[in-house]
Order: C-alpha cells, then structure tokens, then sequence
C-alpha cells in the first residue's frame, strides 16, 4: 500500500460525498491509501484573472505547504504528490504552482507567510516549491494503469452505455491539463477498462456554466441541456463525470433545463468512482447512490443492468 | 540617579485616543487609562479575559502594524497609541435552531461572506485568544461542525477578527451558529444530566433544598465551606 498526501476540498465533503467516498475505497483496492492532509482550507476555488493576484493564490499555496509539513512531520515519507478528485482543487492547486516558477513571486509570498511564525495558526514555514498536485484521473493512468484496473474488476459493466464528460478544469489551459484538452481519452480508457460501452459524447469538454449555477440558472439550464441532448442522441444510459460542479449542473439542474425544452429525457449522472466501486464488486456503502446527493436516481438503471 | 530619570524609568508614555499620558510600567492597559483618569462604562467586564468587552486596538511608535489586544490582559509598552473597540455592528442575523439543520448550507444561507475567504489569516492573527480563526472558517466552509467547535472553543466573541476580515466575514459569530448546531445536535447528548434533570423534576431533592432555605445565613455560610469538593 503506498500512502500519498490527498486533498479532498469543500466539495468532496458535502454535496459530492459520492465522488470521495467511492474514490477513497477504489484507490485502496488498486493500493493506494489516501492520506488527508491533516490541515487544509479551501482551494482557493478561482486564481484571479488580475495582474496583482498574490492573495489570490494564498489559498492553494498553503494547501501545498500542508503536504510540505506532512513530510516533515513523518506522517508520509519523501512524497510530494497530493492528490486530488475535484477538479476545480486539481486546477487551483496546479495554477499556484504555475504562478510560482516566477521567482520574484514565490518570494512575495513567502514574505508574506513568514511573518506568519510567530502566530498560532500561522505556518511555520514558507513554501519550497515542488509539490506537485495529481488529479485522481492521472493516477489511475500513469500510477496505477488500465490494466491493473481490469484485473480488479468483477462485475464486468457489460452493456451499460455510458458517456464521459470531462468539461474544462482539468484539461485547460494546456500547460496545467491532463489530457489532450481538445481530444481526451483517460475517461473512455477507464470504463473501456471496466467493461462499460463508451457512447461518443461530443460535449464532453464544453463548459457547464460553472457558478453561474448561482445567480444566473438560466444560463446553466441552456447548457445542460446542450451538454445532455447529444450524449443522449447517441445512445447514452449514464453521464460519467469527474468534477463534482459539472455534476451538479449536469444532474440537479436538469430540472430547470427540462421545464427550458420538454423534449429533454431525464438521465443520471455518475462520478467515474463510482462506476468503479461498482464494477469492482465492492460493498454497496462504497458507491455513494443511496446518500441522496443524485438529482437523477442512478438505481433503476443499476437495477435494469443487474448491477444493484 | 536623578528624580527625572527615575520617573522615566518606571513609567511609560501611552497615548490614549491620541492624548500623551505617563502611566507606571506594568500595567494592562485597562489599569493604565484607569490610572490616567478614565472610568470605564464600556469596554470593560470580567477583566480576567473572559468576557471579551474590552478589545482593543494599538501601535507602536515606529511601528506601522495595528494590533489587537484585550486591554485587561496586554501591558502598557513605551509608545503605544491605544483606542477601545467596545462594540463591534457585525452582521448577526436571525435564526431558529430548531429550524436548522448541521451542514455547510447553513453557513451559505446566513452568512454567504464565508465563501469569499482568501485564507490570508488576517483574522487568525487579530486574535487576542490566539485562536485558529481562517481555520475555523474553513472548517465550517466544509460543514465540519465538531471542528469548528472545538476550534473556536475559547472565542470571547471580542468582534476584532470580524474588523480586520478583508473578505467581510463574521467568523466569531459563524462560530456562535456552528456551536449551538453542534451542541444541538450533532454532540452526544449527556446521559446523566437527563436522568438528573428527572430526577429534580420528580421532586427528589426538594426536602433538602426546603431544609437549606430554612438555615440562617451564617449556618448556611459554615454548611457550604464544610462542603464535599470532588477530587479534580
Ligand atoms: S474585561 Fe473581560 S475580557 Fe477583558
């Protein structure tokens, strides 16, 4: 079992429980255990798109100075990897350390820090650089491989029609993404890799109106319904995500999106985790359908599929 | 040494609300503007740094930092410039517990500031009760109650850390919500208090209480230093 620093982020703990539960319990099977940060804040969901956005960016940095202290304090040894299932942590985590190859940054902040030391609650030290953030995705490819994971599988996801979406966080921009960002495969090789038929999805990197979620569910509404219609054309039973915001307006604002065109078929929408818990036969506590956090309940099509 | 120098030596030049005053050195600072003539109606309580009335604000000279204190608790130094805070106007709104329920919405819905925390640590470092601040506020961003709980255990709700938060959070009284939810509801409920609470209320010990109040008040004085304390 290799133990590596994991950083769940706000979202993961509340309304995306499914997400972390079923990824926890997926990385111990394939020998990972994730180690929580013991201290940790919010990501710092958005970097600033200003010129002067040190502060913005405070955020992600002391996250990554929690991995920092993890190693010094024994709890893991000589890893600076951290991991991440959200992709908007993944994203803000990876954008820090973009934004600090620039030495003359890297100082200010940790000016800014060192004056810290002397507070409770304050970090100890500055940042070092070098922790490098992975999105759970990339270990299943580059860590763990497709294969490893097949051999895990016991129930084979045979002729449940699944389509990825991916939506942008964790493909752009370029310098930080994971994948091709115009042209990504790790979540078709996933659920080829459980069994699943992977239907084409030709939205899967289209935006999903993001926080507008909020303020303007118009908007959001529009482009679910966008984000649905052609997957489903295609043949798709389930959406398969990895990013709990694209999952809440993929799922829960089907609503809106519905009473926007009529025409629009209800559909769940499943983190690519949970598809794993399942296909590899582990306790059903472990996939997260029955916590209440589906808009679109995902167990009539388990139970049609013979999965539940 | 001359008398001059004496004086120099054993006091200090303090500036209350701008105005110099030489005061002892040794002071806290309620006993030094106490010293100078000031007579408190306000900003002051318990002053054994429980109460939280007497937040305080200071610099010293040469130095560009505002800093945060209780004035029953911090020494004069040399220097200082030192005004009250005895009432902070945060936001406090109007909530029933027994409508609430234990998840981070509530925090979303009473207070939507907590979303725009940076985690510059401003607040932690106001803190007079040197408390964790920007962690509890995270904390409660993810709806982990038994954390902020135990976090913000000490806060004296002294208001210093809602008056530096640049993102305008209240993070003293998210505290104040996040523990009434967790007392509430989520912390295990102590077996024996109920069963005593029954017990009074079935009337078990209204003999003895009717026999205390009929003691005098020098008995009674005797009756309760003779008391049984229990072993800490
Ligand atoms: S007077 Fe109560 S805390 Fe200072």
């Amino acid at each position: 079992m290799v133990k590596i620093p994991y950083y769940p982020g706000c979202a993961v703990q509340t309304t995306a429980r499914n997400y972390s539960i079923s990824g926890i319990a997926v990385a111990k099977k394939l020998g990972i255990e994730l180690v929580e940060l013991p201290k940790w804040n919010c990501c710092g969901v958005f970097p600033s798109l200003a010129t002067d956005d040190l502060m913005r960016h405070l955020a992600p940095i002391r996250n990554l100075i929690h991995v920092q202290e993890m190693n010094e304090n024994g709890i893991v040894q000589n890893e600076n990897r951290v991991i991440t299932f959200c992709s908007m942590c993944y994203h803000t985590l990876k954008e820090a350390n973009l934004f600090l190859k620039d030495a003359e940054k890297m100082e200010k902040i940790n000016t800014f820090l060192e004056r810290e030391k002397e507070f409770v609650g304050g970090v100890k030290e500055g940042y070092k650089g070098g922790v490098e953030a992975l999105d759970f995705l990339e270990v299943l490819r580059d860590i763990v491989g497709y294969d490893r994971i097949t051999k895990e599988v016991k129930k084979p996801l045979k002729g449940l029609k699944v389509a990825p979406y991916y939506g942008c966080l964790v493909l752009r921009p370029r310098e930080i993404g994971i994948d091709d960002p115009e042209n990504p495969t790790i979540l078709e090789d996933i659920l080829e890799a459980l069994g699943a038929e992977v239907i084409d999805n030709p939205n899967r990197t289209q935006c999903c109106g993001s926080y507008h979620t909020v303020d303007r569910k118009d908007i959001v509404a529009k482009l679910t319904y966008d984000n649905l219609v052609y997957p489903i054309r295609n043949g798709a039973e389930v959406i398969v995500t990895c990013c709990p915001l694209c999952t809440f307006n993929l799922d829960h604002r089907q609503k809106e999106a519905r009473k926007l065109r009529r025409d629009l078929q209800e559909i769940p929408v499943m983190y690519y985790t949970q598809l794993m818990a399942i296909a590899f036969g582990l306790d059903k506590q472990f996939w997260g359908v029955d916590l209440g956090l589906h808009y679109v309940d995902p167990k009539p099509l388990l139970k049609a599929k013979n999965l539940y | 040494m001359t008398e001059a120098e004496r004086e120099i030596k054993e006091k200090v030049r303090i500036y209350i609300m701008g105005r110099e005053y030489k005061v002892p050195a040794g002071l806290t600072i309620m006993k030094a503007m106490e010293y100078a003539g000031y007579r408190f109606i306000r900003s002051s309580g318990c002053r054994g740094g429980f109460c939280g009335a007497c937040a305080t604000i200071y610099r010293v000279k040469g130095d560009y930092k505002l800093r945060m204190a209780l004035a029953c608790q911090e020494t004069v130094e040399d220097g200082m410039y030192i005004s009250q805070i005895p009432f902070t106007p945060a936001e406090k709104p109007i909530y029933n517990l027994e409508e609430l329920s234990p998840s981070a919405n509530v925090f979303l819905e009473y207070y939507p500031e907590i979303a725009k925390c940076v985690s510059c640590n401003t607040c932690t470092k106001a803190c007079p009760q040197d408390l964790e601040v920007m962690d509890y506020v995270q904390a409660a961003l993810r709806g982990d109650f038994q954390e902020v709980a135990s976090l913000s255990f000490d806060c004296i709700a002294c208001g210093l850390c809602a008056t530096r938060c640049p993102a305008e959070i209240v993070p003293y009284n998210i505290a104040l919500l996040a523990r009434r939810l967790y007392g509430k509801y989520v912390m295990p409920k102590a077996k024996h208090v109920e069963e005593r609470i029954k017990e009074i209320e079935s009337g078990k010990f209204n003999e003895e209480i009717q026999k205390l109040m009929d003691t005098g008040l020098r008995d009674l004085k005797e009756i309760y230093e003779k008391r049984e304390i229990e072993p800490e």
